[in-house]
């Protein structure tokens, strides 16, 4: 079991390690490391982001998403099991598991979209930025405009598209004027890559587009109130490859700004796009770390039998 | 059935269907629907009489549904034509005159219907206008916020009361509402707001008001009931896309769950509307039964439904019966025009923002 304590130590094991230049243009400073291998580290170490006192190696980005012994139960049943985990800023992590493993229901307590199931019960705790988000005095309203999410099935409003991504925006109250509206709207299209697509049927309905397009919107409509995570749960199985590749790009370009957390069953997606993996197996976090290790060098049997197409 | 049979048989089957294909010169075969011709196809192409029986199922069922539908067609036109047949002698009597005049006077045989009309009108618009808002929020509170066991039992009572005969309702009018407008509610209306126009004049209790009043509780439970289901049938993605976004249930609720239910919601009210049109006993009850135009809503009147009902055994005289008729027919015409123009409001607001179901 992977806790809070020995996580870094986890993390300091791993021997591969890669560099990302995606995040490197936003980094002020790109320290030069090298492993013990003489391999490039995985992470982009942001200057800002570099504790005092630590060694260089061993830093990765903030801490954003933690839980600590994290029980789920759905009624009587008990969903999640003792999760301690510590997601990065700037940073993709994919979970992977077989169906009914427990890495939705995980994902679904990071905005508190789980409190609308009546018998669900939440144990532990959950720190966004070290705050307990099930705190007493936590809003989850305040904390779902902080943390976006993307479903598995493209649900666009039966709006026009403007209104798709406006929603959020107007019931935020984050726009001063129709006009500062308009560039929220056109900003947002732009940063879901559809604005091309869409730019002169923004008053038609969301219901025309197309599924990769819908589920872009709804990407565009979680984007436009500006969160600083984001939620996704299975966004492209349901779409086509192309479609899928997409939306797997836009992954690429959003985790610059923002720290995504993806659910997938498609473990070559998860290879693609994550920094992070974790695998979740009967309620149960069994692993937990780098991609590249996780995926090369799993270090539990179950994870090995999983990535190998042994079962699930 | 030997092995080799439907091996056999398979090629023959699309012999069948390019035969006809080949055929579309042939006017007959073509204006025929394919069935038949198969049917009538060379009796070698029907070897088989399992195919045959699976063809011939289709054939049947497909005739049974057929007639089915056709059958409210049939009995559309049908009361449409006797009810024409039937006003022939008034509408050549009278002409436009029978809609635009307000004397209805069996003495003199002078008929003019607008009174009804105006009565039928305004009793359904105050009936609206009530239970509207209440059958919606009704709907809300039962969808949305009332935990389950009171909502189910809520709408098991809500489901009664829509089974409730009209007369019932009349009753309740007569003893309850009447007594009550004429010494409570009416005075409280006037002191309140006497000095509006609607609420001037003599109040006896009786009259378009009450009427209204009476038909908004007989449709309210239809909103609610109807409003309730397509509220519940919102998928649950909606709610959550726009949970995940930081609104609050209340938003939720007004902003995507309404959006996604207006066209269902939409209909709710109509299919009260046409409730409230038609009704005839409970209004005849508690209107007051007199054929008259009055700003006042504390005014007595008479609808077009009240009026059929009322008068049809003592007409005497093909004239009298005949404007009897033709009053069907205008209430039979209005109620179709309402539903065309609901028809259109609901295609036009769900094409305008998109369609959802």
């Amino acid at each position: 079991m992977i806790t809070p304590e020995n996580l870094d130590e986890q993390e300091s094991r791993i021997p591969q390690m890669r560099f990302d230049p995606m995040q490197a243009e936003e980094a002020e400073e790109i320290p030069q490391l090298k492993t013990e291998n003489g391999q490039t580290p995985a992470i982009t170490l942001l200057k800002t982001n570099l504790p005092e006192g630590r060694s260089p190696n061993r830093v990765l980005q903030a801490v954003k998403v933690s839980t600590e012994h994290l029980n789920f139960f759905y009624g009587q049943k008990q969903a999640l099991e003792d999760i301690c985990i510590q997601i990065r800023e700037q940073c993709v992590t994919a979970f992977i598991g077989p169906s009914g493993c427990g890495k939705s229901t995980f994902l679904r307590t990071m905005n508190r979209m789980n409190d609308l199931i009546p018998g669900a019960r939440v144990d532990g705790s959950v720190l966004i930025d070290g705050r307990d988000i099930y705190a007493r005095q936590a809003d989850p309203i305040e904390l779902r405009r902080r943390v976006g999410m993307i479903f598995q099935k493209s649900n666009p409003f039966p709006k026009s598209i403007y209104e798709n991504v406006a929603y959020g925006v107007r019931i935020n109250n984050l726009a001063r004027s129709r006009k500062s509206l308009d560039e929220v709207v056109e900003r947002t299209l732009r940063g879901a890559a559809l604005w091309d697509e869409v730019k002169d049927s923004l008053h038609k309905s969301s219901l025309a587009l197309s599924g990769g397009q819908q589920q872009r919107l709804c990407i565009a409509r979680a984007l436009a109130i500006e969160p600083e995570i984001l939620l996704m749960d299975e966004p492209a199985s349901a779409l086509d490859p192309i479609s899928t590749a997409k939306i797997e790009e836009l992954i690429f370009e959003l985790k610059k700004r923002y720290t995504i957390v993806i659910v997938t069953h498609n473990m070559q997606q998860a290879a693609r796009v994550s920094d992070f993996t974790g695998f979740f197996l009967i309620g149960r976090l069994m692993e937990f770390g780098d991609t590249r290790r996780i995926f090369t060098n799993p270090s539990k049997k179950e994870t090995e039998d999983y990535i190998t197409g042994r079962f699930g | 059935m030997p092995a080799g049979l439907g091996a056999r048989f398979q090629p023959r089957f699309f012999e069948a269907n390019y035969w006809i294909s080949l055929t579309p010169m042939n006017e007959q075969i073509a204006t025929q629907p394919p069935e038949i011709v198969a049917l009538s196809a060379p009796p070698s192409l029907l070897s088989s009489s399992w195919t045959r029986r699976i063809r011939m199922g289709d054939l049947v069922a497909r005739g049974i549904t057929f007639l089915a539908a056709l059958s409210v067609l049939v009995i559309t036109v049908a009361l449409a034509w006797e009810l024409y047949k039937g006003s022939v002698p008034s509408i050549k009597e009278f002409g436009w005159k029978f809609i635009t005049q307000k004397t209805w006077d069996p003495v003199f045989l002078s008929f003019g219907s607008i009174t009804f009309l105006f009565g039928t009108l305004i009793t359904s618009v105050i009936a609206l206008l009530l239970a509207v808002p209440v059958g919606i929020g009704a709907a809300i509170f039962l969808a949305e916020l009332a935990p389950r066991a009171i909502s189910s039992a809520l709408t098991f009572v809500i489901e009664l009361l829509a089974a409730v005969p009209s007369v019932i309702y009349g009753l309740l009018g007569i003893f309850v509402l009447v007594p009550f407008m004429r010494e409570h509610g009416g005075a409280s209306l006037k002191a309140a707001l006497g000095f509006l126009p609607i609420f001037s004049g003599p109040n006896y209790g009786v009259g378009v008001l009450t009427a209204g009043i009476v038909l908004a509780v007989m449709i309210v439970p239809f909103i609610i009931s109807i409003s309730r289901e397509v509220l519940l049938a919102v998928p649950r993605e909606q709610r959550e896309a726009s949970m995940a976004l930081g609104a609050t249930h209340w938003e939720t609720t007004w902003h995507v769950a309404m959006v996604y239910a207006r066209s269902g919601i939409f209909g709710s009210i109509f299919l009260a509307l046409a409730r409230a049109l038609g009704e005839t006993m409970a209004v005849t009850m508690v209107i007051g039964n007199t054929p008259q135009i009055s700003a006042s809503l504390f005014a007595p009147g008479y609808t077009m439904a009240a009026v059929i009902a009322n008068e049809f055994t003592e007409a005497t005289g093909d004239l009298y019966l005949s404007a009897l008729v033709e009053i069907g027919l205008l209430l039979f015409v209005m109620t179709m025009i309402i539903n065309a123009l609901a028809r259109l409001l609901i295609w036009s607001t769900v094409r305008k923002q998109g369609a959802a179901a």
